[in-house]
Formats: C-alpha cells, structure tokens, sequence
C-alpha cells in the first residue's frame, strides 16, 4: 500500500515542489514535511513528499550491501 | 541512467551475496515470516524472492492491502452514490477493479457511472473545483502512507474553500491488525517485515509493542529487492539468537520516531474508530474516521451513509488468506473460479493482493 | 474551404469533392491516387501477398513525437514487415468528427504523408465519412496494407529451438508514456517521445541478410513486449526466459512508471520489433540493427530454453518468476 519513490527536488515553491525521477517531473505538494529545499531528495507518494530520504543514512546502508558483495564468504 | 537509491537496491552480486548468507545462516526448518504490506507481497512475488528463498523462508501475506480488506459494502455504496445521486467518484487505479458484493466501479462505468481514475487526493480536490456543479467523492482507501495524503488534501479543501469535494473514509492502521495476527496461535508468525513506508510516516518504535509482548522480531525493510533481502537477513540472525528486537534496514527513510508533521495532519483530521475488515471482521482501534471539525467534508455524514459492515456469503477463502493461514492455491475457489480476470474476492484483484502476486507471478 | 469539418464534408457531394482535392489529394497525390477511381489499380503484382488491417482511435490525436497518422501508417507497415513484406500499397479510411478543425487533419495528414514516403508505400486508395459532434473522437484511421513477401523468407515459428536468442529493437514503453502524457490526466511532464517509426526498411535489411537464422518477428504495440512474447511462446509451443536487466528502458519512461506503479513490460510500442534468432547469427544481428536509426538500443533480451510453453523471467536478483496477461490497462496505483 506504499508504492513511493526517491524523488530529487528541483524547485520549491511555498509549500509546493517540482520534483523528478529519473527525468520524469510532478509539482507535488510539501504539505507533510518541512525543511525542505532545492537539491533534497524525498520520497514521493500519491502526489506527496511523505518524508525526506537521509543520503548519509543511505549511504551507510550501501557500504554494509557493498560489504556483502566483497566478502560474501565470511560469516 | 540509474534511478538513484533504487537501481542500487536491485543489484545481482549484492543479492546473491545475501542469499548465500541467508542459507549460511539458517538452515533449519522453513522460518515463518510474515510481511504485512501489500507491496511487499508483490515485490516478493515479482522480484522472485518468493522463489529464491524457499525452503529456507516461508513468507506469510498479511492485511496489509488497503485495497482487499475494504469491505464490499463500501465499494456498493459508492456505485449506489454515483447511480442514485450522479456523484463522480474519484478514486485510486487500485480500487477500480474490486468486486463489491455484485458489481465493479469498471463495471458500472461501462453503464454509465463517473469513474474517475487520479493519481494524488490533491488531483480529486482540483477536480471538485472544475465540476462546480457535481459532487465528486474521493474513494479514501489507504493505510498510514496514504492516510497523511488524504488529510492534506481535506485541508486543502476545507482552507480553499471547495463544498463539492468530499471523501468517502477506508483508512486503516497496521499495529493493531499486527497485533490479532500475533496473537493468533494459528498463524505461527515467527518474524515481521514491516512496511517500508507506513513506518516511514509511524516510526520503527511503534513495533517495539509488538515485540516485546509476542517475542516476536521485527525488521522495517524497504520495497527493493535488496532491502527486503536484508530484512529478511535480519529476522534470520535474530532467530538464530532468540531475539524479539525491532530493527530498521530501511533507516534511510523511516526513522525511530517517524513524521511527526504527518501524524499531527492526521490527528488534526481523522479521529481513531473500530473498523470492518473485510474477510477478517471489526478489528477494534484500527479505522480512521473523519473528525466532527471536517464533518462537512465527510461523505458518510454528507450522503447519509450507514455504516459498513463485513458480512458476505462467499466460499472465498480472502479471510484466512490474509491471516496467513492458508496460502492461495488452498482455497478451492483459487485459479478455478477466480481469476485476475475475473476475481471472486479481494485478494486476488489484479496488483497487490495475495492471490493475483501467486496467480501471475508463481512458476508452474 | 472551412475552418471545420461539417456533416456536409462526408455527404459525398461538392463538399466532400472539394475536401478530397484541396486537402487529400494535394498531400496524397500520386498516379493511382489521383484518378479518384471507386478502386486504386495497382496493375501486376509478383509474388506472394500479404494483406493487413488495422484502426487507431488513440486519443489525443497529437501527441509528442507523432500523431494518428504516423501511427496508422507505420502499424500497417510494420504488421507487413514483421511477416516479411515489402510494403506495395495503402488505403486510409478516416471517420472525422463534426467540428474537427480542418488544420489539424491537414497535420494529420501530412504524417500520413511523410510516414508513407519514408515506408515507400503508395497510399492508393481512400474514403471520408464525417459523424456528429459527439459521436467520434476528433479523428479515427483505418488503414489496410497490402505487400509482397519476400522470397525465400516465411515467419517460422514452428522452427524455433532451446537456444534461440530473443532480439528487441529498442527501449519499451516509450509510445504509451509519450501518449499518457499528452493527455495530461496525471500532470506529469517528461521527454518522452512516441516511437512510432516505419520499420520495413530495417527489417527487410535483416531479412535479407539473415534469412532463416531469422525465425519469427513480431511488432509489441498494445500490451507490450509481455504480451507479444506470450503470444509468442503459444505460437512457438516454447519457452521463453527474459533477462529483467537486459530490458532496454529510457530513464524518464521508468521515472514515470516508478511515480504510477507501472510496468513498462506491458506498456505500448509503435516503433518496435521482437526477432527469435539463432544463436550462431544473434550477435550479428543485433550490430545490423544498431546501424539503423531506428535500432539504436537493439539489445538480446532472452532466450528459448527447454520447458513447457510460456513466459518467464529472471529477475535482476536472479529469482525467477512468470510473466502473465496484465488485467486491462494499467493505472496509477497506491499499492
């Protein structure tokens, strides 16, 4: 029930933002989270920024993944 | 191009490194995990997860389909709304192939009934602002990603003013049906996957509850393939060392707390209530009605709805299904009778339901 | 001549005359056409016959990348290219709205124009009919396509073996977002542009060059490359096994499916072809198409394996799960 989608924003306006995904753009409404701005990404659903995504939190769970795929053998 | 914090998530070598330190780390009977959310069981299905990791990992289905557990009522009363009244309904893709108790909102729209088809709630208010002169209800189905979104949208209405606009409430919340499932001796749960995005918007310490009541291990995995191997990774090592603890691989997102802005949207806007489930029954504190203050935007109170009930005469087998008690090639109704295309109960509604990810993803 | 269709425009009297001069004939105009016969003759034709239909009704008329007209030549084209027929002569059946502007089937068209050059096809013959306001969608097309086969080549399904190779000429998906677009219901903007292309020219070339290394072409327009190949396979009596990380997608066309919840495996194609090659020639092919424009991104995208009849893929972290007849169309989804 929570199809949403890493979206970077492009340009905000107010408490509206236009937002893209792999070069697919929606004006989207910021109404649910704050502190949002130019170069953010946010995950989209239902027309919506449902919650910003954390690029350092990201980024720690890719290094565990990368990780994993270096050293599959060790328990 | 990559799609960004998505293409990384689908990557071979890191899934297959998983895998084998899935089979490294289990190799006992076939764990019981169940994964709540709709769209879970539909990554599992479509990503072959289901397929990779049998044998090691049964993964039960939940409730968590907004879309199949609305009761057939409500779909009834909303066609019975567009017939009699002339509303135009406005609602999500998901809903509009559903079977109520006789009839679809695609069926009736070949007689003649206003389906509208939006993307976003915003999109249903802009509709109301066009149509002056019709009433337009928007179908609010949804669990507590969406929930935020519908509230949003019933502020707008009610700031900018639109008095045709009203929505029609199916929203449920996840802990309370997580809880009668864990509760159930039946069902056998040994591990949840918490939904990536309702914990997104709840926060992961809302399971914390669950674990520690039922001893049960709980991961919030996020939709990509690799996240929900890892999650599944997670609940594996817990069992292996008796654990019941809540963990989050999706931290990227969901945090502990969640979106506090969004949970005050919806408190300001919806107001907790008992509700029907379909093929499950009244599950008691996990509705949402529209609070008294938006009584004007509440299309229940606006048509003078009754409330909905979950009675229904089917040998349809949805029920249990979303309990995880049985899996759908059980139920005798299942590839016979009931199809995608034509769907006896709400599992098996093309896209998320239990049924439809076996029907069209399961390899014979 | 009127700014807009009228009934009067398909009574088949002076205004229907005066239409077919000014607007048809001054853009179709060739030796068959322009006698304005009951039938076009297309005189002695050599070899064996191909004979194709098709209606397009997509809305909206204009979208980016094309129109109805480019569509309607190019399908017809392509349904005799995949079979491996040279194109020889098209008819253009049009049922216009009353109200219609008259310069947007004038762009209409000059599509079907430029599509019919560039296919080398005679339009040869043709009818106009006008219904009330209300009761059509702006502009409908049939097109009917006659050809000649090629010597020597037959589509051969009952000769594909474990081993062949899955060819697609392009990215997926791209003529159902461009048109999805167009419509402007979602607000989503992306460049995405229709694909609709004439194929003949490539895959006659192919044909030529390949032969029976080639066993079976078809072209993916509406339910996609997943429902094609699923014909396919019920036609081959094979199996199919997809590689989901081999699949050409432009990034803006999964942008808007990630957005809606779509799958781009089922969306519509009108520029595109699906080959079943052998293996010893496959590599071969793929270069071939690459060299034309309208095979840039052509790629190997799976392979007919031993197993039961049907469609299955491998998923990009390595399960494997069936592919299946979509439910109606797709539609933005929540779950």
């Amino acid at each position: 029930m929570c199809l949403g989608v890493p979206a970077r924003v492009m340009e905000v306006t107010g408490e509206a933002a236009t937002v893209d995904v792999g070069g697919a753009r929606r004006d989207i409404s910021l109404m649910l989270v704050d502190g949002v701005t130019v170069g953010d990404w946010v995950i989209l659903h239902a027309g919506f920024a449902i919650q910003k995504l954390d690029p350092e939190e990201a980024e720690k769970t890719l290094a565990l993944l990368r990780e994993f795929a270096d050293a599959p053998e060790i328990s | 191009m990559r799609l960004r914090y998505l293409d990384e998530f689908r990557d071979p070598a890191t899934a297959r490194a998983i895998v084998d330190r899935i089979g490294n780390t289990w190799d006992g009977p076939p764990v019981r995990l169940m994964e709540v959310c709709g769209t879970h069981t539909m990554a599992i299905a479509r990503s072959g997860i289901r397929q990779l990791l049998s044998g090691r990992v049964t993964f039960l289905s939940g409730p968590g389909c907004p879309v199949c557990v609305t009761p057939a009522a409500y779909l009834d009363r909303a066609i019975a709304l567009g017939k009699e009244r002339g509303v135009i309904l406005a609602t999500f893709g998901d809903m509009v192939r559903v079977p109520g108790t006789r009839s679809s909102l695609e069926r009736e729209r070949g007689k003649g009934l206003d389906v509208r088809t939006v993307y976003s709630p915003l999109d249903a208010v802009a509709l109301a602002e066009r149509e002056k002169e019709k009433e337009v209800v928007f179908l609010g189905v949804g669990f507590e990603t969406t929930t935020p979104a519908i509230a949003g949208a019933i502020v707008m209405a009610a700031e900018t003013g639109v008095p045709n606009f009203s929505v029609l409430s199916s929203v449920r919340t996840i802990p309370g049906a997580m809880e009668i499932l864990a509760s159930d001796p039946e069902t056998g749960i040994e591990g949840f996957l918490c939904p990536a995005h309702v914990s997104a918007i709840i926060g992961s310490n809302a399971y914390l509850p669950l674990a520690e009541k039922y001893a049960i291990p709980c991961v919030v995995a996020g939709f990509e393939p690799i996240d929900i191997l890892l999650g599944t990774l997670m609940l594996l090592r817990q069992k292996t060392e008796g654990a019941a603890r809540v963990e989050n691989e999706y931290a990227r997102v969901a945090t502990r707390e969640g979106n506090r802005k969004a949970l005050g949207l919806v408190s300001r806007v919806f107001e907790e209530c008992d509700a029907p489930w379909r093929g499950i029954g009244v599950l008691p504190h996990t509705g949402l009605r529209i609070a008294n203050r938006f009584s004007s935007l509440d299309a229940q109170i606006k048509f003078g709805l009754a409330d909905f009930g979950t009675e229904e005469h089917t040998p349809c087998r949805c029920g249990d299904i979303l309990k995880g008690k049985i899996s759908p090639p059980d139920c005798p109704l299942f590839g016979t009778t009931c199809t995608p295309a034509e769907p006896a109960g709400p599992c098996m509604v093309s896209g998320e339901g239990t049924c439809s990810a076996y029907f069209k993803y399961g390899v014979p | 001549m009127a700014e807009k269709i009228l009934l009067a425009h398909g009574e088949g009297g002076k205004r229907t005359r005066d239409l077919i001069r000014s607007v048809v004939l001054t853009r179709f105009g060739n030796p068959v056409l322009d006698p304005l016969l009951d039938s076009g003759l297309l005189g002695r034709i050599d070899g064996e016959i191909a004979f194709t239909t098709d209606a397009y009704i997509v809305t909206p008329p204009v979208f980016p990348g094309g129109d109805i007209g480019r569509l309607a030549v190019c399908g017809t084209l392509n349904d005799l290219a995949v079979c491996g027929a040279n194109p020889v002569a098209i008819s253009c059946s049009l049922i216009l709205e009353e109200g219609l502007p008259v310069g947007e089937l004038e762009g209409v068209l000059d599509s079907m124009r430029e599509a019919a050059r560039e296919g080398a096809v005679t339009i040869a013959c043709g009818d106009t009919k006008v219904v009330e306001r209300g009761k059509g969608d702006r502009i409908f097309i049939t097109t009917s396509g006659v050809g000649t086969l090629l010597p020597g080549w037959r589509p051969s399904p009952q000769t594909v073996m474990p081993g062949d190779r899955v060819i697609l000429t392009g990215t997926m998906g791209d003529h159902q977002v461009a048109v999805l677009i167009a419509r402007n219901r979602l607000e989503l903007s992306a460049e995405v542009l229709s694909d609709a292309a004439p194929l003949s020219p490539m895959l006659l070339d192919i044909l030529v060059r390949f032969g029976a290394d080639v066993r079976f072409m078809r072209d993916p327009t509406r339910g996609g490359v997943g429902v094609s190949l699923i014909e396919m396979a019920e036609s081959t009596r094979r199996r199919i096994i997809l590689e989901e990380a081999l699949l050409p997608v432009s990034p803006a066309v999964r942008g808007v499916c990630e957005i809606l919840g779509f799958d781009p495996l089922y969306l519509a194609n009108e520029g595109k072809a699906i080959l079943l090659v052998s293996p010893s020639a496959s590599d071969a092919v793929v270069s071939a198409l690459r060299r034309h424009p309208y095979g840039r991104g052509a790629a190997v995208v799976g392979e007919v394996t031993e197993g039961p009849p049907g469609v299955l893929l491998r998923t990009t972290v390595g399960g494997l799960r069936a592919v299946d007849y979509p439910v109606g169309d797709q539609l933005p989804r929540i779950c």
